[in-house]
């Protein structure tokens, strides 16, 4: 049977789809979110002071992004506007972010299957519960598939190899030093120089502050905090002569992929 | 993208403006403020109003504090109210007058603030969050006219300048910027000449906490729609203290002190402190 002239399959449309998301969701460079013992911390090389990959939704709900800046932009805005409107009808304690995870799956799905283009973003909505074990961290891909993460997610750049090296060092129940120093050495290639103090984008979900939960970290706090992490690193002993690290030292794939240097507003 | 039914129609297409009022307006219009055409009759005198708010600065901050009665006519409503409202963590808002209308215009207001805060990723000026209150309260002018005002006393910390700063209202709106010290509601007139002879420039919060409890103590004393302190329920006046470390609402406990401290002196001296003549 012949085809139209210019037909193309669903599942072909959708394959070219999903590989032009994923490529430019790869091309930035990764954040990493992960639980420490008073709530989530969020960690994002980001050139740029003024374009933000991470960001207060509500109380107890932060948002961090990868990707096309102008697509998680809008997200962002229409979550904020998603969270305030319902804390404002009915009670702040009934935003969740199990709700907004699900407005984004169901507009990133939308979009993906309706529009010529996909969005090329990648996001985690985070809430900060009262105790650890009620920590939620929702990771949304372009497709608006959900997936209900624990401990840490990295997504965006050379997530895998991040990742992998970030598995390493998690612990549960981390200080937020140490999280953070783990959370950088994850980022950092092996042998790499890890990212200068002005070019992180860091925040905190903590469970210990009152109202808003939400805090950014920068300056001296930042500043003490960095000092902190790295003079008491002690590498787990897991991670011993054979371990992950040393195994993948030599083929281990850039943090830093090829293509344009992410300067917050492409990627 | 394809249109998205109901309400959530265009959430993140349309990004407008950086006003939740406005996208509330637009968005459920049904859940602002109610702005009724006209009511048949005044209805002021059956529905509770909130009564005395003062406020004052001192040496890098200031003090709001709040009487806790709520009358409707002549009949209490309530003995324990709040009408100091937290509107970000370093601005607050005391409110007199219709006491539904207030609350929920406090409401609106704390999001207002934090929705632009969010969305932008800064604070907005003092003078532009007096400004936009404004607008709110000139909103609710009609309503006013019927006898549901509300008028508000606004209170925040300007990182700016490292100094306290109070806003006062009338109906149609304003802001009035006031220096020292303002006070609201029905037993404003007696609170502000306590304050006015009180009131010490450059003294310590605690100091400022103080006479802020003296001058609802004077108007308790002088205006039946004020509450003075219960003694026997603890419930004491809503004290809060704006600096740079934020927005801080003193503890019952705490308010106690300063409770005890007024009280023991006007068993001795019911008029409470005089101020020196020469």
């Amino acid at each position: 049977m012949s085809m139209p002239f210019g037909y193309v399959s669903p599942e072909q449309e959708m394959r070219d789809k999903a590989d032009f998301a994923r490529k430019g969701i790869a091309r930035g460079r990764s954040v990493v979110v992960l639980q420490y013992e008073n709530g989530i911390l969020f960690v994002a090389p980001n050139a740029s002071r003024a374009l933000h990959k991470i960001s207060e939704i509500y109380d107890r709900i932060g948002f961090a992004a990868v990707g096309k800046y102008n697509e998680f932009e809008a997200l962002r805005l229409g979550g904020i506007r998603y969270a305030d409107i319902n804390g404002y009808t009915y009670d702040r304690s009934d935003v969740t972010a199990r709700g907004l995870a699900n407005l984004y799956a169901q507009s990133l799905g939308m979009v993906f299957t309706e529009s010529r283009k996909p969005y090329e973003v990648e996001i985690v909505v985070a809430e900060v519960g009262d105790a650890p074990e009620d920590d939620q961290i929702y990771r949304l891909t372009f497709d608006g598939s959900v997936a209900d993460e624990h401990g840490f997610v990295v997504m965006g750049g050379v997530a895998e190899a991040v990742a992998g090296r970030l598995k390493d060092r998690f612990r549960e129940g981390m200080s937020l030093p140490d999280a953070l120093d783990a959370a950088l050495a994850a980022l950092t290639e092996p042998g790499g120089e890890r990212p200068p103090m002005l070019q992180l984008e860091v925040a905190v979900l903590d469970r210990t502050r009152e109202h808003r939960k939400f805090q950014r970290l920068t300056g001296p706090r930042l500043e003490r905090l960095l000092a902190t992490g790295s003079s008491s690193v002690t590498p787990p002993s897991e991670a011993g002569a054979g371990g992950p690290l040393e195994a993948g030292d030599g083929d281990s794939p850039a943090t830093a992929p090829e293509g344009d240097i992410d300067t917050g507003s492409g990627g | 993208m394809a249109a998205q039914r109901g309400w959530m129609n265009n959430l993140f297409l349309d990004t407008g403006s950086t006003s939740f009022t406005e996208f509330v307006g637009s968005y459920a219009p049904g859940l602002l403020p109610a702005r009724f055409e006209s009511l048949a009759a005044p209805v002021g005198d059956q529905i509770p109003h909130a009564t005395t708010i003062v406020a004052a600065t001192f040496a890098g901050g200031v003090v709001v504090a709040g009487d806790r009665r709520a009358t409707a006519g002549n009949y209490i409503s309530q003995k324990d109210m709040e009408k100091v409202f937290r509107t970000d963590d370093y601005s607050c808002m005391g409110i007199a007058g219709t006491a539904s209308t207030g609350i929920e215009m406090a409401r609106l207001y704390q999001v207002e603030l934090e929705h632009y805060e969010k969305r932008e990723g800064r604070e907005l000026s003092v003078e532009g969050k007096a400004n936009r209150l404004a607008t709110m309260i000139r909103g609710n002018l009609p309503m006013a006219m019927q006898g549901l005002a509300v008028v508000p006393l606004f209170a925040a910390y300007d990182e700016n300048r490292g100094t306290g700063r109070i806003f006062s209202y009338d109906v149609g709106g304003g802001p009035y910027e006031q220096t020292n010290y303002a006070s609201i509601g029905s037993g404003s007139l007696f609170a502000r000449g306590a304050l006015k002879k009180l009131y010490r420039e450059g003294a310590s919060a605690e100091d400022i906490i103080l006479t802020c409890v003296h001058s609802l103590y004077d108007a308790a004393d002088d205006d039946s729609a004020t509450g003075g302190p219960d003694v026997a329920r603890k419930i004491w006046p809503l004290v809060a203290v704006i600096t740079d470390e934020g927005f801080r609402r003193l503890p019952d406990e705490e308010v106690e002190g300063y409770v005890r401290q007024v009280l023991d002196l006007r068993m001795t001296d019911p008029d409470g402190p005089t101020a020196p003549l020469r």
